[in-house]
């Protein structure tokens, strides 16, 4: 199994390498406006934006070790809260707490279901699946002039068109340009990543891990795995919510696709070519992707979706634990000194077939 | 009194369906533990093999009911040859390699047929419930459904590869101390089971139309009525059809059929609380 | 009389038409060592199952300092000051030593006093050379003690142990009974084993499973010397 592959990804690194990665995000975020137009800081945005998606699934799945199939569900509930948030609302900033809110509580309840009826990976796969295809189908079916939110008419497969832009905070008229978004979408990249940094090394995250180790272990040292997988769920959902506001934010515009199974398939895609267990993974896995997307949109050779298909099958069968631990894995070999139990290490006992 | 035999036909209609789109995906599960991401497509290539076999002149039932299941059980063999018997035990890497062979089909059936949904004519007219026309094809679903079932059941307990079946599914090194290769037995199912896939596509064609993306509408019922009837093939979706074609049905005709999924979600999701192990994980656990 | 730290009742399970364990009463003092044998399919491991919470029985009630925790989740009797080593280890493969163990420590405790624990029972255990291994790649033995070493850190009143020398070399053994002798000067133990050797260096009361019952309960000298336990242990059946 893939996790069996994890081993040292996630505590190794020590300080360095987030602070590292927190430096290079800054750099990218003052110096991007500098050397490149509109139409490239555009691109960018929607990088930084599915980037933060690609950091929560990574969270949830290779942290927490929920198998969530469909969390394009929680990215389609931020856009769309956003969306009927910011057309009811003058101030946008209501429509940001609301992209985050709803979907949290959304992933509230499911989890409830899921976690508390103790079912397995597979089947939480399968539940979070089917949940993204028919709120789908749910969105798609609300064309015509009596669905609507307030001001906002959910408007079908069309999808809501023109949605009002971020504000600064208490200043509606104050509506953020292409740089504006820019430095919110990076901005709120960085921040997720520290974030979640800190989550990973804090009591709680600590447990997470555990768990995803050895559920039955953690549980008899008094931790409710049920709960502590809930709250992995919830905060994956609130920040898939926030890159939805931000993706809605990028076109100006929602509408059903954002819940589709390609959706859901291309973040899965981002985490696993990336690497399960890391946060850089999934950051990267995210722009290689998307520019793979692009280059074979652009040229018209392959069909995007037949490229996923075939970068998903290459990697399941032939680098399951993605290109980040691969390449950490080799570098460590490089340089054996600095960590022993590495470099001594004895076969890997086999406790874990049973 | 006649919409009451409509909505009664309508709901026999609809448990059909579910059956019918749900056995497929339910012998593979049962019988391998394994969650075919990539069930809705195998129906989606069986739509396209009847429309494609249909447009050559091929009388219509050949092509529902023979060349779409032949072909998609024959495209269910290569997969298992090539992808999926290298991922045995690891469920949740063949989850994922077999939704990468969705994303893969949907994509190499658009840049051959392109995006346009086709038609294949419906081969039976209508007949009337008192006021309501109702379309005989319904009843071509329920019956192909039930002698799917019915089939299926027959040959788990009459024939050969059947008891071997069943031993291979209580105890793998058993049956491989019988003589059985266990492999044989696996690349067989998975080819079944992709071949009730094709056949439920095939038939469900002339309703749906075909195209590339036709799947997605299809496995989210799948998935629910395989997940909620358990790990017994044949009475756990014919029990799961029952109960959630009903719902979905009864629901569609009083609202929309958009909500009629809603609401089997919404049942699906509650039960799995109540039955994590599906309905013949708790009761008639013996069944086949 | 005062409250026994647990006490079983009456406790019955039943799979199916079967009873694997059948009218089973135990009382456990506070500080105690209790060993629990009996030859396979005794219902010794069943019951194990039930004091934990990893079933619900049938029949009966299972108290923890007078608490009903009959059926309670794992995590709920663990956190009542229960510690739990498994038969098959269940330890966190992919952290290392120091993190699990910490894990164990670190549940309502500071986090300097939970790194003392740490520290304090990987010196117990001779395991702080080991201290930054990854647990997965331990042998079996450094493996059991890992387990044992993480139930300890939890700091439990209570430490239930399933077949804990399992596995292990002849000298293994011997530092594990004299481990367990160590643990038993503050906390109970009930220990689950069927080598009669292990045993005799640790046992003081001992309580005999057979067919789902209780078949004597005594000293451990006079239970070894009994007959009637030796037929059992022999495969004869004893009534």
């Amino acid at each position: 199994m893939i996790f069996r592959k994890l081993k040292r990804a996630d505590s190794a690194g020590g300080i360095w390498g987030p602070v590292a990665v927190v430096v290079a995000g800054l750099v990218l975020l003052v110096g991007a406006p500098m050397v490149t137009g509109t139409f490239g800081l555009l691109q960018l945005t929607v990088l930084a934006a599915l980037a933060i998606f690609a950091l929560a699934q990574g969270f949830i799945w290779g942290f927490g070790g929920i198998l969530c199939f469909g969390q394009s569900a929680f990215l389609g509930l931020g856009g769309y809260a956003y969306a009927v948030g910011a057309l009811n609302m003058t101030d946008t900033t209501g429509a940001v707490a609301l992209a985050i809110i709803v979907p949290m509580l959304f992933a509230a309840l499911l989890g409830y279901f899921m976690f508390y009826g103790r079912i397995s990976d597979a089947y939480i796969g399968v539940i979070t699946l089917t949940v993204s295809i028919i709120l789908f189908d749910l969105f798609n079916s609300t064309s015509g002039d009596i669905y609507h939110i307030g001001q906002a008419p959910l408007g079908g497969f069309n999808g809501i068109p023109s949605v009002p832009p971020l504000n600064i905070p208490g200043n509606p008229d104050a509506q953020l340009d292409t740089n504006g978004l820019w430095y919110a979408a990076m901005g709120a990249l960085i921040l997720c990543y520290i974030l979640l940094k800190w989550i990973l090394a804090s009591r709680f995250g600590r447990v997470v891990v555990a768990i995803r180790e050895n559920e039955t272990r953690a549980q008899l040292l008094g931790y409710d795995p049920r709960l502590f997988k809930l709250l992995t769920f919830i905060i994956g959902a609130g920040i898939s919510g926030l890159a939805g506001c931000l993706y809605t934010n990028w076109g100006a515009f929602i509408s059903p696709t954002v819940f589709s199974l390609t959706m859901s398939a291309q973040v899965i895609i981002y985490v696993l070519v990336g690497g399960l267990g890391t946060l850089i993974g999934p950051i990267l896995g995210a722009v290689g992707i998307q520019y793979l997307i692009n280059v074979a949109g652009g040229q018209h050779v392959i069909d995007p979706n037949l490229l996923l298909g075939i970068v998903l099958v290459a990697f399941v069968l032939l680098v399951p634990q993605g290109v980040v631990p691969v390449i950490r894995a080799g570098f460590r070999r490089l340089i054996p000194a600095k960590q022993p139990s590495t470099t001594l290490a004895q076969p890997v006992s086999q406790e874990a077939s049973r | 009194m006649d919409l009451y035999g409509l909505v009664g036909f309508n709901i026999l209609v609809g448990i059909g369906t579910i059956a019918l789109i749900t056995v497929g995906l339910g012998v593979i599960y049962g019988m391998m533990k394994i969650i075919n991401l990539a069930h809705g497509e195998f129906m989606m290539l069986g739509a396209y093999a009847t429309y494609v076999a249909n447009t050559h002149g091929i009388n219509i039932w050949i092509a529902m009911l023979i060349i779409a299941p032949i072909f998609v059980g024959l495209v269910g063999l290569v997969v298992e040859r090539c992808l999926i018997r290298f991922l045995y035990g690891r469920m949740i890497d063949t989850m994922l390699a077999t939704w990468g062979l969705s994303l893969g089909l949907i994509g190499l059936m658009t840049s051959i047929f392109g995006n346009d949904p086709r038609g294949v004519p419906t081969p039976v007219g209508s007949f009337s419930i008192g006021h309501y026309a109702a379309s005989l094809y319904g009843f071509v679903i329920v019956v192909v459904a039930i002698l799917a079932l019915a089939g299926f059941y027959a040959m788990l307990s009459l024939t050969r590869y059947g008891l071997i079946v069943r031993a291979t599914m209580q105890n793998p090194n058993m049956a491989a101390a019988l003589g059985v290769a266990p492999p044989t037995i696996y690349m067989a199912t998975f080819a079944l089971g992709a071949a009730l896939a094709g056949l439920a596509g095939g038939v469900l064609a002339p309703i749906s139309g075909v195209s590339p993306v036709m799947g997605a509408a299809f496995i989210a019922k799948a998935f629910i009525t395989v997940l909620g009837g358990g790990a017994a093939i044949v009475t756990g979706t014919s029990l799961a059809s029952g109960l959630f074609g009903f719902i979905d049905t009864f629901v569609s005709f009083k609202s929309t059929p958009v909500i009629g999924e809603v609401a089997l979600l919404l049942a699906a999701v509650v039960m799995i609380r109540i039955l994590p192990q599906g309905i013949t994980g708790r009761f008639l656990r013996r069944s086949l | 009389m005062s409250v026994p730290l647990l006490e079983a009742e009456n406790v019955t399970m039943r799979f199916g038409g079967v009873a694997a364990v059948q009218d089973v009463n135990l009382k456990l003092e506070e500080v105690e060592l209790r060993c629990l044998i009996g030859p396979n399919g005794a219902g010794k491991s069943t019951f194990f199952k039930i004091l934990t919470g990893q079933l619900r029985p049938t029949e009966g009630v299972v108290r923890f300092r007078g608490q009903d925790i009959t059926g309670a989740h794992p995590h709920v009797i663990a956190r009542l000051g229960v510690g739990i080593k498994t038969q098959v280890p269940n330890v966190f493969n992919g952290l290392t030593v120091r993190e699990g163990i910490g894990i164990a420590a670190g549940r309502k405790k500071s986090l300097r006093h939970a790194r003392q624990i740490v520290d304090e029972t990987m010196e117990l255990l001779q395991l702080s050379p080991i201290a930054d291994r990854m647990v997965g790649q331990l042998a079996h033995g450094q493996r059991q003690w890992v387990e044992i070493a993480t139930v300890l850190a939890q700091e439990p009143d209570l430490i239930l142990l399933d077949e804990p020398a399992a596995g292990m070399t002849h000298e293994e053994v011997l530092r594990t009974a004299e481990l367990i002798r160590e643990i038993n000067k503050k906390q109970a133990l009930v220990v689950v084993e069927h080598d009669m050797q292990f045993i005799r260096m640790i046992a003081k009361t001992v309580t005999v499973f057979n067919r789902g019952k209780i078949l004597i309960e005594n000293q451990v000298e006079a239970v070894l010397a009994d007959p009637g336990v030796r037929d059992v242990y022999l495969g004869k059946q004893a009534h």
